[in-house]
């Protein structure tokens, strides 16, 4: 009822406790919080490791070949075993997280940039443009990306750039169509409406009013995406299609490994492990995201208070 | 104790959502007997269905928590039966209808389907049910009721998809009929067709009807007796006319007081005759194409059939019309969003019409019915009262912004310290002055109020326009007020436009229009909502 | 309904000649496509006969033509390893994927529309958050590490299922188990929440006031509508079993059109490739049709439309 001058919420929090809110609102959901430790660690390991142990992944050791795990006795490094050239196996995951990370992340920012540039035009301008561009999403999203994958790099050869395009290629039509439904909706919303009454221009309308409210969306898939992209590229890396050796990645690894299965099974072992613990944190921070950036979601992320 | 049909004696029901604690209701009593209809009235956020949705059984435990209270249906304690017993009271003793009919019935099943479910459900027959059904759908006034028992909730207008629901609510005869806002999202003259089948499907068989509503011309035409609601409590409550006539608790004499209509026509003022904007034979065609290659089909749809009308400087035009009328499109058409196929709009004997007429927009702007979805929810309330600034560049040095946005902030009965704050920060109402706000930066000599008043409550609603009404004394503007009801514009408008099907059917001034309306559409309209003659009935005259 | 299914059809079969054109012109950025088509250590001499042959010395637009003509006469070429015709090989190994995508997916089907509507059922619950834990995991965990994981444990250390092959139902368990945990994790995922969703819909709300029965409100009201984005997604996920079955094929050795593909690529067999795909293609363009089929009928408001 009172209408008048109650500000009906508290005042609107300075920037650093923006920061804190989000610490505490991701410390309260304890495995987002672990699947952001985790997401840390493989990043800081992608960023220094190599320049860390710039020799320990590739210093043969022919008495320590496929040592076991969980051996101390040749120091910290061989915790998880030693391949069938005797380098330590923690090495060769941290020297390897850099490519698994680099190819995906860059996969995914590819996709994401090309992706919301044509979804935007596809949103924004109804007409032939917008037809071409949703015909060939079409014609993209209705093969396995695998099938694409496979007749590309069978034509091109598999080096990073053509492994990074092809995934990126695969996915823009994820982020298109997400970004295109969006704008289909928020350019019917009366702000739009408002700003276009003002005579605001096109520019101004797409991105200060559209752009900002596809953002949170698109920040979530694109989360979701990396999981997604990083599988791909283990898999076609585990099908001999992907990045080639001396070039390491966790899904050559898993590969690499097989021949010594009865042998040696740390050998695919570990790297399927940290595929699987970077896909699930990935995924668990898409959901937390989600949360967070939903007002009608975000109270199960806040303290719990009585009104 | 009595024995009344209906008891809830003492309810206090509280929620635990979205990590809070409310208090849906506290301490709610009230009874319903048979052949009479209770109205519990409440704005938004009052707690007014809690109570049904109990008896119901229908309230989640948890979210849910009912702390205490009792509910009695012919004698027997009724809250916490287990879910079969629930389910043998639930649409054969007590039905209930829903005000969203299109989200309210299952889109997957037919109507028809889902009729003689209500009667499937409690042991009759599928023959039987489903020839009953037809009958049913023949008596709420479906034409052609055995085709149309096959079809589905899609394919019926909202109306219809109503008087559906009434039938499946009545097929086993029930004692109680709780009816949550039926007519909240109908037009007004369909509104009228759907109380009048309760009144008679209630004389016909001799049910209790709660009528849950927001609306007091829903009250005044069919209640007995009324409830009020506010803020989860019950704060009064007794026959219609003791409550409408004589309320004893401030807040219903306030929601009184804020019905629109009540303090008679405008003043007759002397109105310049210099025309601000004025609209000539206007039209808009849209042309019917179907299947996948679009061909037109030659048919085409007037949504503006030749409307021409003149808005002259300091006056306040209201143009009504339900839905269909063609106001959104005129709407459209004066905003440059839509190009008309014929006709024209001039602004001081100026085309608005077509590129190169941003200088004359600036001075037409315009405040849009929810103000929620008409401000950006990314952008702080001081960047969008500054963007018309922003586009227009010129008018206002940056430097001269925030300054500026304090003043129109207060203008508007907030506070300069708001600029820092977001949209979703702010009640509806507020949100609605932060629009107007936006509107006035362009000093302009128009707005174009389109609906801007017909989301809020109507507490809220007679707010905004007294400030619409100061801002008209301090700044001289002019309005276009466009709304669906006849209500709002009474005591607003100098003139009023009725318009129905894309044409304008009864122009002039608005006491001619609400005393002797000539168009029988405009008499139909009237006759929908008869708040005002009610009311009159009940109200003693507020003394002034 | 028939204009709305015209109109689907229409786009998959864009769809299908886009991806006709696409091969085409990848297998010609080469430059030569006698690169792609001959073994890598052919005599110029052949290379040249082979190129006027197949027309690879006339103007593109006339390739073009030929290789539609081609196409439509099903005659994707010999296979570069033995000399048989590339559809031929195709389709022979095709009912092998179509028989294990099918076991995969209705699987995936079954556990997750139990799991998923159990879980929807107390959202929280204790059920919900492990359901939700393990399906998020197993929509995360790759296929070829399951399928490695499960030769070590089930091969390697208990000698209880064989590697490669497929005699035996027994040798259809791993690679049905590695097809299946992908699909059916994103599926609960989708099963659960779009449940959640029909569960606090007004129409479920309107049952209950009915009195109508629990168990019609949860399987006649709520899942057959949480069943219409299901019916979407397990459509991408049945065309997306390609991708798996590769992987799975590859490492079980299982004669089927992913190892025949993966195996033409190590050969460099473009004839094979280019069938195997074209097949793959034309069959989700049928799964596509069916997906579109099943989804009117269950929504009658596509039926309309």
């Amino acid at each position: 009822m009172s209408d008048m001058t109650h500000p009906t919420a508290a005042a609107k929090p300075p920037r650093e406790h923006a920061l804190a809110e989000a610490f505490l609102m991701l410390w309260r959901d304890k495995f987002a919080f672990l699947s952001a430790c985790f997401l840390l660690l493989v990043v800081i390991a992608a960023l220094f490791g190599p320049s860390l142990l710039p020799d320990q992944a590739l210093q043969m050791n022919l008495r320590g070949r496929n040592a076991p795990p969980f051996e101390l006795e040749r120091g910290w490094l061989y915790i998880l075993g030693a391949d069938n050239m005797g380098r330590s196996l923690l090495a060769r995951l941290v020297i390897g997280s850099r490519y698994t990370l680099m190819i995906a992340g860059s996969a995914v920012v590819l996709a994401l940039v090309v992706g919301t540039i044509l979804g935007l035009i596809a949103g924004y301008r109804q007409g032939r443009i917008a037809t071409i561009i949703l015909r060939g999403a079409d014609i993209l999203m209705s093969f396995p990306s695998l099938l694409l994958a496979l007749i590309v790099l069978f034509v091109l050869a598999p080096s990073v750039g053509n492994v990074v395009l092809v995934l990126a290629l695969s996915r823009v039509p994820v982020y298109l169509r997400t970004c295109r439904a969006e704008v289909l909706e928020i350019r019917e919303r009366q702000f739009v409406k408002a700003a276009k009454v003002l005579g605001a221009s096109h520019a101004r309308i797409v991105f200060l009013h559209i752009l900002p409210n596809v953002v949170p969306t698109l920040m979530t898939l694109a989360t979701l995406e990396f999981a997604a992209v990083m599988l791909s590229e283990s898999s076609l890396s585990f099908l001999g299609l992907g990045v080639q050796a001396p070039a390491v990645t966790w899904g050559l690894m898993v590969a690499d490994g097989r021949g010594y299965l009865a042998s040696a099974w740390w050998l695919s072992f570990w790297p399927g492990v940290a595929i699987s613990l970077t896909a699930i944190s990935a995924n668990l921070m898409a959901n937390w995201i989600r949360t967070a950036t939903d007002p009608a979601q975000r109270w199960r992320l806040e303290k719990r208070t009585r009104a | 104790m009595t024995g009344h049909l209906l008891e809830v004696e003492n309810l206090s029901v509280r929620f635990h959502s979205r990590g809070k604690i409310v208090d849906a209701v506290r301490s709610v009593s009230w009874h319903l007997d048979r052949g009479e209809t209770l109205a519990i009235l409440g704005e938004s956020g009052s707690g007014k269905s809690v109570s049904a949705s109990a008896v119901m059984g229908l309230i989640d435990t948890p979210p849910g928590e009912i702390l205490s209270g009792s509910i009695r249906f012919d004698g027997r304690g009724i809250l916490g039966l287990s879910a079969k017993d629930q389910r043998e009271l639930n649409g054969r003793r007590i039905a209930m209808i829903f005000q969203d009919t299109l989200a309210a019935l299952n889109p997957v099943h037919t109507l028809g389907h889902q009729i003689s479910e209500s009667m499937t459900a409690h042991g009759i027959p599928a023959e039987r049910a489903r020839t009953r059904a037809i009958e049913l759908l023949a008596r709420v006034g479906i034409p052609e009721p055995e085709r149309r028992f096959n079809e589905y909730p899609h394919q019926f207008s909202g109306g219809q998809r109503q008087r559906v629901m009434i039938a499946a609510a009545i097929a086993m005869e029930p004692d109680v009929l709780i009816a949550d806002e039926p007519t909240s999202a109908l037009d007004v003259t369909v509104q009228a067709g759907i109380l009048k089948l309760l009144k008679e499907l209630q004389a016909e068989n001799g049910m209790g009807i709660l009528m849950i509503t927001h609306d007091l011309g829903v009250v005044a035409e069919i209640a007995d007796r009324v409830v009020v609601m506010s803020q989860g409590e019950v704060v009064e409550q007794g026959p219609l006319a003791e409550v409408l006539g004589a309320p004893r608790h401030a807040y219903t004499r306030r929601l009184l007081e804020a019905v629109p209509g009540r303090h008679g026509y405008p003043a007759a003022r002397d109105l310049s005759s210099e025309a601000l904007i004025e609209i000539r034979g206007l039209s808009k065609y849209y042309g019917v194409s179907a299947g996948v290659l679009k061909t037109p089909t030659g048919r085409e749809i007037k949504a503006l059939d030749d409307v021409s009308l003149t808005l002259n400087k300091g006056e306040v035009l209201g143009v009504v019309g339900e839905s269909g009328s063609g106001k959104t499109t005129l709407v459209n058409t004066l905003l440059g969003l839509v190009d008309p196929t014929k006709g024209e709009v001039l602004y001081r004997g100026k085309s608005m019409l077509g590129p190169g007429n941003r200088e004359i927009a600036r001075n037409v702007q315009v405040v849009f019915q929810d103000p929620t979805a008409s401000l950006n929810p990314r952008m702080k309330v001081g960047r969008i009262i500054a963007e018309p600034w922003a586009i227009h560049r010129g008018v206002l040095p940056r430097a001269e912004w925030p300054r500026r946005v304090a003043e129109l902030l207060e203008q508007v009965g907030l506070r300069p310290e708001h600029a820092d704050r977001y949209p979703h920060q702010f009640s509806g109402g507020q949100r609605q002055r932060i629009a107007i706000a936006r509107a006035l930066a362009l000093k302009p000599e128009v707005i174009i109020c389109d609906e801007a008043v017909s989301a809020l409550d109507v507490s809220i609603q007679a707010q905004v326009i007294q400030l619409l009404k100061d801002l008209r004394r301090d700044h001289g503007l002019s309005y276009l007020f466009i709304a669906h009801d006849l209500p709002v514009v009474r005591d607003f408008a100098d003139r009023t436009i009725v318009m129905q099907g894309g044409r304008i059917v009864e122009s002039g001034i608005t006491a001619e229009i609400f005393e002797h309306p000539r168009h029988p559409y405009t008499q139909k309209l009237l006759a929908s909502r008869p708040v005002e003659e009610r009311m009159r009935g009940h109200i003693t005259e507020p003394a002034e | 309904m028939r204009s709305y299914f015209r109109q689907r059809t229409m786009q998959s079969a864009i769809s299908l000649f886009g991806l006709v054109v696409l091969v085409f012109f990848l297998a010609r950025l080469t430059g030569n496509p006698t690169d792609l088509l001959l073994p890598v250590d052919t005599p110029l001499a052949v290379r040249e006969e082979f190129a006027a042959r197949h027309g690879f010395d006339q103007p593109m637009l006339v390739q073009f033509g030929r290789y539609l003509l081609d196409l439509l006469q099903f005659d994707f070429g010999e296979s570069l390893r033995d000399g048989r015709p590339a559809l031929q090989m195709v389709l022979q190994a095709f009912p092998t994927t179509l028989l294990l995508s099918f076991w995969a997916m209705l699987i995936s089907l079954v556990i997750a529309i139990v799991t998923g509507s159990i879980a929807a059922w107390r959202p929280g619950g204790v059920f919900d958050r492990i359901a939700s834990l393990i399906s998020l995991a197993g929509a995360s965990i790759p296929n070829f590490w399951i399928a490695i994981v499960g030769v070590l444990v089930f091969s390697v250390w208990l000698r209880a299922l064989p590697t490669s092959g497929t005699g035996t139902p027994w040798h259809w368990i791993m690679p049905v188990t590695v097809l299946f945990v992908r699909p059916c994790g994103v599926l609960t995922q989708v099963v659960r929440s779009s449940m959640i969703d029909a569960l606090a819909s007004p129409y479920v709300k309107t049952a209950r006031a009915r009195g109508v029965r629990s168990r019609v409100v949860i399987f006649g009201h709520a899942l057959r509508n949480a069943m219409l984005p299901v019916v979407t997604v397990a459509g991408d996920q049945a065309a997306g079993m390609v991708n798996g079955a590769v992987i799975a094929e590859t490492v079980f050795g299982f004669p089927g059109i992913g190892k025949l593909m993966i195996d033409s690529i190590m050969f460099r067999d473009f004839a094979v490739i280019q069938a195997a795909v074209m097949v793959t293609a034309v069959a989700i363009f049928v799964l596509n049709i069916l997906i579109d089929l099943a989804y009117a009928l269950l929504d009658p408001r596509v039926r309309h439309g």
